[in-house]
């Protein structure tokens, strides 16, 4: 089985179409890493701290998204051994999940906006990187939610494991990245909240 | 790791995809959206040279406006309109013209034109593999670009011009739609034309290096690829690594000039009235844009001369100088670039010691520089060379690089930089290294594998007119520009005439504008050269410069999935030429040992006891026969 489908793979070039994701996550990482290194630039530069204590939704959808990786990875083991069904309710669980931190997400931005009367448009920059680190992250979500509905009619319709598997492993990779990405965002807004 | 094993394709993966491509292909997934990375190579070279041809003609529409400053040319009206009132180019245009000219080159010519087509072309061809890793994506790549261009050239259609904050896009001028005309509407196009650009450059990046990596033939080990593709590949992770910190830059660009934010913006009076925003950092723009910028300027010049090391080994009939010395001093290029980038950043106020760190690692990146100026003099040094017009325009690109990066170590001293910064020094530097170099390299790609990518010849005695006309053509425009530096004539200025300093320079002016059109012309030759020799050129023969690399062994006509059945196995470094007791001058990568028993040496088997052992057996029965004798 494993064999077959190593073979399969070679057949099909999916080692090089899933190093191909690594590499996109590569430049994700350095768009993310220059939006942090341009606050650092700048707060440094200009003396504006944040000085904005982080709503505390933040650290809800910090939870939400690690345990939509949580059922990620149930839905993968699900699908290296066969089982199907259930491997879409974990898939279908994730991506509740991940419209449940969407929401949240937005909440974090109202709570911000409306709650602490924190605005995008600030004198002070630093306060509208909090909405550019969260705008953009979301964007990257928007695309892997995508992915994973891709995956989850790729069950439905019976494709082959190979494909199905291939499915799974992209859709992961890019999950798992987005929520670290998160984390580190939200760590780095933690470290620089005053 | 499986991922990074060799592949083998083999027939039958081949036979696999047949149904999709076999011949009944319909006109538009053969030409328009093909997937087939050899088209995709046409597809960025006639894109690329189309782009500059339009930025080549801007670029003589300014040089009009510097020669005759005072003089109304009322054929400039009926072409350009508005833009020309009076017979002259209006000021704010020619900083469009600057701008767009600038951003072409730089992006679409010399980013998308040279990695597009080569890249695309060779590194399949080169490593031994059907295709690229991902066709589709590689085919998005090019309609990523093509968009990209058509939006950044449409910007000239809107009523106030295209962006002219210069190639640089600088805010505050970038981020006030009010601040000039170029910044309103045009500057919108530009950032969408970028984005776009930047997806496209990072799609194509993407593929290559994973192609590099996953998909090489059996017995292509890294150090038995062509620098060609060692370089094409450096550039690529170069792209990948710096194209999304420009995207960041961007979009908080783009917050600033739609949403009101200020991130680059603080104390800005418009027009007498005070503007809200407060409290941001233009110069922190600055480090987002050179951070990319500097980077950028290596993924230029890399491909030029990866292209280069190839055509010059080849055509002195030499193994390439120093092989390794020439890909640990790309990999040291590529480290090196993304810690210079304050070079460009001396004047902005920044703290002398941090001034003083750029200075040393900016200095330091000349090292590897010139260890490939070196090799490749000694490539050429007692070669048997053969002077092919694609032999010429590597040579030219040395002897561009030579005079142009010598200019950046005087740039890259801090102290000197403070009165050459924003000079036309810095014209005359870049144009040398980046404008002369890199475009030689480009043009020695395209005369040496036209063959491979048309399947005919182009014609030699137009590509030496070519070639010495463009040679001499550049170094009077670019030389004179360091003078004027030195005297302190700033970049960008629009009309001479209403500076006394600057009088005295108007002949030169003059000068430097009638050698340009010269160059200008020359450039016919070339356009005439490629069209034709498409349609009526000599038709090519499978090798026709007898070289040792992959894609000499494919058939002249093209098939999708390139070679007709099993990929080749490859069993030595590409630079197999000339090796004392060969039978020829040149041995294909694809000749095992075994069937050059007369010219192997023991250091071809470094890693490869039994060969060395079965040397050994046939060197001592040749010496034994010897004495029989
Ligand atoms: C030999 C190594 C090199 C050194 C030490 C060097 C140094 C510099 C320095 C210090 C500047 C800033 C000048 C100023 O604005 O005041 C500069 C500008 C520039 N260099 Fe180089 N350079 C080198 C090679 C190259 C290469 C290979 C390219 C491109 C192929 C290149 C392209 C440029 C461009 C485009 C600019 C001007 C950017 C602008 O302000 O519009 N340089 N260089
Ligand atoms: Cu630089």
């Amino acid at each position: 089985m494993m064999a077959q489908i190593q073979k399969d793979n070679d057949r099909l070039d999916l080692a090089p179409k899933k190093f191909n994701m690594w590499i996109f996550i590569f430049t994700s990482f350095m768009f993310f890493a220059a939006l942090t290194s341009g606050f650092i630039v700048y707060s440094g530069g200009k003396g504006h701290g944040l000085n904005v204590i982080m709503p505390n939704a933040f650290l809800y959808s910090t939870i939400i998204i690690v345990l939509s990786s949580g059922t990620l990875f149930l839905a993968s083991k699900a699908s290296k051994t066969l089982q199907f069904a259930k491997q879409r309710l974990f898939l279908w669980l994730t991506f509740a999940l991940g419209l449940a931190f969407f929401a949240m997400q937005l909440y974090a931005m109202y709570v911000l906006a409306y709650k602490m009367q924190i605005h995008f448009v600030d004198d002070n920059a630093s306060r509208s990187f909090v909405y550019v680190f969260a705008g953009m992250h979301l964007v990257h979500i928007i695309a892997a939610i995508l992915l994973l509905l891709n995956t989850l009619w790729g069950s439905y319709r019976n494709i082959p494991q190979v494909r199905n598997l291939f499915k799974m492993e992209m859709t992961s990779i890019f999950w798992h990245f987005l929520g670290i990405i998160w984390i580190y965002l939200y760590v780095f807004l933690l470290l620089n909240q005053n | 790791m499986s991922t990074l094993a060799v592949h083998d394709h083999g027939v039958a993966h081949h036979d696999d995809h047949g149904h999709e491509h076999h011949h009944n292909q319909s006109f538009l997934s053969k030409y328009v959206f093909s997937m087939d990375h050899k088209m995709i190579a046409k597809q960025f070279l006639i894109t690329g040279i189309t782009m500059a041809v339009i930025a080549m003609i801007l670029s003589i529409l300014f040089r009009i406006q510097l020669a005759y400053p005072d003089k109304t040319f009322p054929l400039l009206t009926t072409l350009l309109g508005r833009f020309a009132p009076n017979g002259r180019i209006s000021a704010d245009f020619y900083l469009s013209l600057v701008t767009i000219h600038g951003t072409i080159m730089v992006f679409f010519v010399l980013t998308a034109g040279l990695s597009g087509t080569f890249a695309n072309l060779l590194i399949p061809l080169q490593v031994g593999a059907r295709d690229m890793a991902s066709p589709f994506m590689n085919m998005l790549s090019y309609w990523f670009f093509f968009l990209a261009s058509v939006i950044m050239l449409s910007s000239f259609l809107v009523q106030k011009g295209p962006a002219s904050g210069g190639w640089t896009i600088y805010p505050p001028l970038s981020a006030l739609p009010k601040a000039m005309p170029g910044s309103g509407e045009g500057m919108t196009l530009w950032l969408i034309s970028m984005v776009l650009f930047v997806a496209s450059s990072l799609m194509g990046g993407i593929n290559y290096v994973s192609t590099v990596l996953n998909m090489r033939t059996k017995g292509m080990d890294l150090w038995k690829m062509p620098l060609t593709i060692w370089a094409l590949f450096l550039t690529a992770i170069l792209g990948i690594l710096a194209f999304p910190v420009l995207v960041a830059g961007v979009v908080l660009l783009i917050f600033d000039r739609s949403f009101g934010t200020s991130f680059y913006l603080s104390d800005i009076v418009l027009n007498g009235v005070q503007q809200p925003f407060e409290g941001g950092s233009p110069i922190l723009f600055q480090h987002l844009f050179w951070f990319l910028g500097h980077p950028e300027v290596y993924i230029v010049i890399m491909p030029a001369m990866g292209i280069s090391s190839e055509v010059m080994s080849v055509n002195s009939r030499k193994p390439i100088f120093g092989y390794h010395a020439m890909v640990y001093s790309l990999i040291g290029i590529t480290v090196l670039s993304f810690i210079v980038w304050g070079h460009h950043m001396f004047v902005t106020g920044m703290n002398p010691f941090l001034g003083g760190v750029f200075m040393i690692t900016t200095l330091i990146i000349a090292v590897p520089s010139a260890v490939k100026t070196f090799n490749w003099l000694a490539t050429l040094w007692r070669g048997n060379i053969r002077f092919t017009p694609a032999m010429l325009f590597a040579i030219g690109m040395v002897s561009f690089f030579i005079s142009g990066g010598l200019t950046g170590i005087f740039l890259g001293n801090a102290a000197l930089d403070v009165n050459l910064h924003d000079t036309y020094f810095v014209v005359a530097h870049f144009h040398l290294v980046m404008g002369s170099a890199a475009i030689f390299g480009m043009l020695a790609g395209v005369y040496h594998w036209f063959p491979k990518m048309f399947g005919k010849m182009m014609d030699e005695k137009l590509g030496y007119l070519h070639f010495w006309l463009t040679f001499i053509g550049a170094y009077l425009v670019f030389f004179p520009m360091h003078f004027m530096g030195l005297d302190g004539v700033p970049r960008r200025y629009y009309a001479f005439t209403e500076f006394v300093s600057m009088q005295r320079w108007l002949t030169v002016n003059t000068f430097i504008t009638w050698a340009a059109i010269m160059a200008a012309c020359a450039q016919v030759a070339f356009l005439y050269n490629f069209i034709s020799s498409i349609f009526i050129g000599k038709k090519a023969t499978q090798n026709p410069w007898e070289s040792n690399t992959l894609e000499w062994t494919t058939p002249v006509e093209h098939l999708h999935g390139n070679w007709p059945g099993e990929i080749p196995t490859v069993y030595r470094w590409p630079y197999d030429y000339s090796k004392p007791g060969a039978e020829e001058d040149y041995i294909p990568q694809t000749v095992p040992f075994s069937q050059t028993m007369s010219s192997n040496l023991p250091h071809d088997f470094e890693d490869n006891p039994k060969g060395l052992e079965e040397l050994n057996k046939f060197n001592s029965t040749l010496k034994a026969n010897e004495q029989v004798k």
